[in-house]
């Protein structure tokens, strides 16, 4: 009871502190919003019909990947920046039940991205908000939140190890966005790059997100959501007890 | 006349190398090329699904474009970051000629801001259906030095608003993101409605890309002249509005002992 309490607190605090952040502000409205109006226009100019409700669901989905990796990405180095890292790993709860809520609170302000990109999709593109699996659109959004958290907190907990992190953090938005089909399908793109879009959460979150609000079968990808986000668990339980024995046996806790 | 050039260029180069001391090669090859890399990439697909245009159209509107993160990101921190790390004061304490102070941390920009736009059209002509011919080369980099130097100015206000601005980075990062919008850099101006490509054409970037545009399908330079002209005068404006709000923040951090309050 004690670690849902921790889990739960840790979550509200965060996706607290996110939503007043200027630059998460941005990144999870303002950004997916432009993003949307964009490929909306570009939809609308190359007549290409009935797609404005996958274009808003793509733009919103870009809009989550990008809270997370950042949000997430640099959470511990940002624990490091405030100086409050050393006092939550000496804390006596685990610095795992610390990092969890602090990554998915970040892919939870991704929802953001999608309330703002429906919104603005209905109100200035007149996009059809008809769902064909509402129950399931409303599973596969919590579903889709808890894989890209946790591969939120690998990346928290590799990113960690290098000096330069923030640079990959700025690498990985666009290629992400490209290799697991957010906007453009993967069907599109070279025959190598569909493996690589397999193994990351946010592939599967798209089509569980896409398949129940446009047609098909969302429960293989929720499915696939919650297995990636238990094998993401595993690993990033191990490279953050690998990073904690490294920082106490170097003592570069601290050290940015 | 020799102290102006002298801060002009050495006092560009020297805020440069200081400012900037944190951009490691690591961090300028990632941020500066890996992303702007897979900008292209996304958008030259995007329009393949759309069916909008042809990859020649993305290549060059964001091998363009991408130039802004040295114009506006590296130009807004080159003003407002003396700032943030307390150096404005004795900056200004001294007699240094203020538009050689001013437009010489320009340079630096406009050169990496040339490079990760070429680094761009480079990535167009090897990994999609983007071709350049030699003759096409020389017109093409006139209308990108016009153009990147024009969003530099326009880098050069975002960075004199940091001067008084609490979050400037908030302000570039929306500009920049913006920009892909109203640009013109991934949809044609008679795509968007009136009233936002009529804002897109008081903006740097929408008529370089339109040059760029027309000279990479076989126009001359005499064809687009009318288009430098104006992107070229649209930079002048953006870096007089821009000089004299620094010098304006200038006078009143002075007046009221205001310079570096946070």
């Amino acid at each position: 009871m004690r670690t849902i309490r921790l889990l739960a607190l840790g979550w509200l605090f965060h996706v607290k502190g996110l939503t007043s952040s200027g630059f998460f502000v941005l990144t999870s409205t303002v950004q997916p919003v432009i993003f949307a109006s964009i490929a909306f226009f570009m939809f609308e100019a190359g007549a290409r019909p009935g797609t404005l409700l996958y274009v808003a669901l793509g733009a919103g989905l870009m809009g989550v990947w990008s809270s997370t990796l950042f949000g997430a990405g640099g959470a511990i180095q940002w624990q490091r920046w405030q100086g409050t890292l050393e006092i939550t790993v000496s804390a006596p709860t685990p610095f795992l039940l610390v990092m969890i809520p602090m990554t998915i609170s970040a892919a939870s302000i991704g929802l953001y991205s999608i309330a703002a990109t429906l919104f603005w999709g209905r109100v200035f593109f007149g996009v059809p908000l008809h769902f064909a699996h509402p129950w399931l659109f409303v599973l596969a959004l919590p579903a889709t939140l808890l894989g890209l958290g946790l591969l939120g907190l690998v990346m928290a907990s590799t990113f960690v190890l290098y000096r330069q992190a923030s640079a990959f953090q700025n690498l990985l938005e666009y290629p992400v966005w490209l290799i697991t089909g957010l906007l453009v399908p993967l069907a599109l793109l070279p025959g190598w790059v569909a493996p690589i879009g397999w193994v990351l959460s946010p592939y599967w979150g798209m089509r569980a997100v896409r398949e129940s609000a446009l047609g098909g079968d969302p429960l293989v990808p929720i499915g696939m959501c919650v297995g990636l986000a238990a094998v993401y668990l595993v690993l990033g339980a191990l490279f953050l007890a690998n990073f904690e024995r490294l920082a106490r046996k170097h003592a570069t806790l601290s050290l940015t | 006349m020799r102290s102006f050039w002298r801060v002009f260029f050495v006092g560009g180069a020297i805020s440069y190398r200081a400012l900037f001391n944190w951009i490691s090669p690591v961090m300028y090859v990632t941020t500066m090329l890996g992303s702007p890399l897979f900008q292209v990439l996304f958008f030259a697909y995007l329009g393949r699904f759309s069916r909008l245009q042809d990859d020649t159209f993305f290549v060059v509107g964001n091998g363009v474009q991408i130039s802004a993160m040295a114009a506006i990101y590296g130009m807004t921190m080159g003003i407002a970051n003396e700032r943030n790390f307390q150096t404005l004061s004795p900056l200004l304490a001294t007699p240094a000629n203020r538009l050689a102070l001013f437009l010489g941390r320009a340079l630096p920009q406009i050169a990496s801001g040339l490079f990760v736009s070429a680094f761009g059209f480079g990535v167009g002509l090897l990994l999609l259906d983007f071709h350049l011919g030699w003759s096409q080369i020389p017109p093409l980099a006139l209308v990108l030095v016009v153009t990147v130097s024009s969003c530099t100015c326009f880098g050069l206000l975002l960075g004199s608003i940091g001067l008084r601005a609490r979050d400037v980075f908030f302000i570039s990062n929306l500009v920049y993101f913006l920009m892909l919008l109203f640009c013109g850099v991934n949809l044609p101006l008679d795509a968007l409605p009136g009233w936002m490509s009529a804002i897109g054409r008081c903006l740097p970037l929408t008529h370089g890309i339109e040059a760029a545009r027309a000279i990479s399908r076989g126009a001359a330079l005499g064809d687009v002249s009318g288009l430098i002209v104006t992107e070229a005068a649209i930079g002048v404006v953006y870096a007089t509005a821009a000089f004299g709000l620094f010098r304006y923040f200038e006078y009143e951090g002075r007046r009221r002992a205001s310079l570096e309050t946070m």
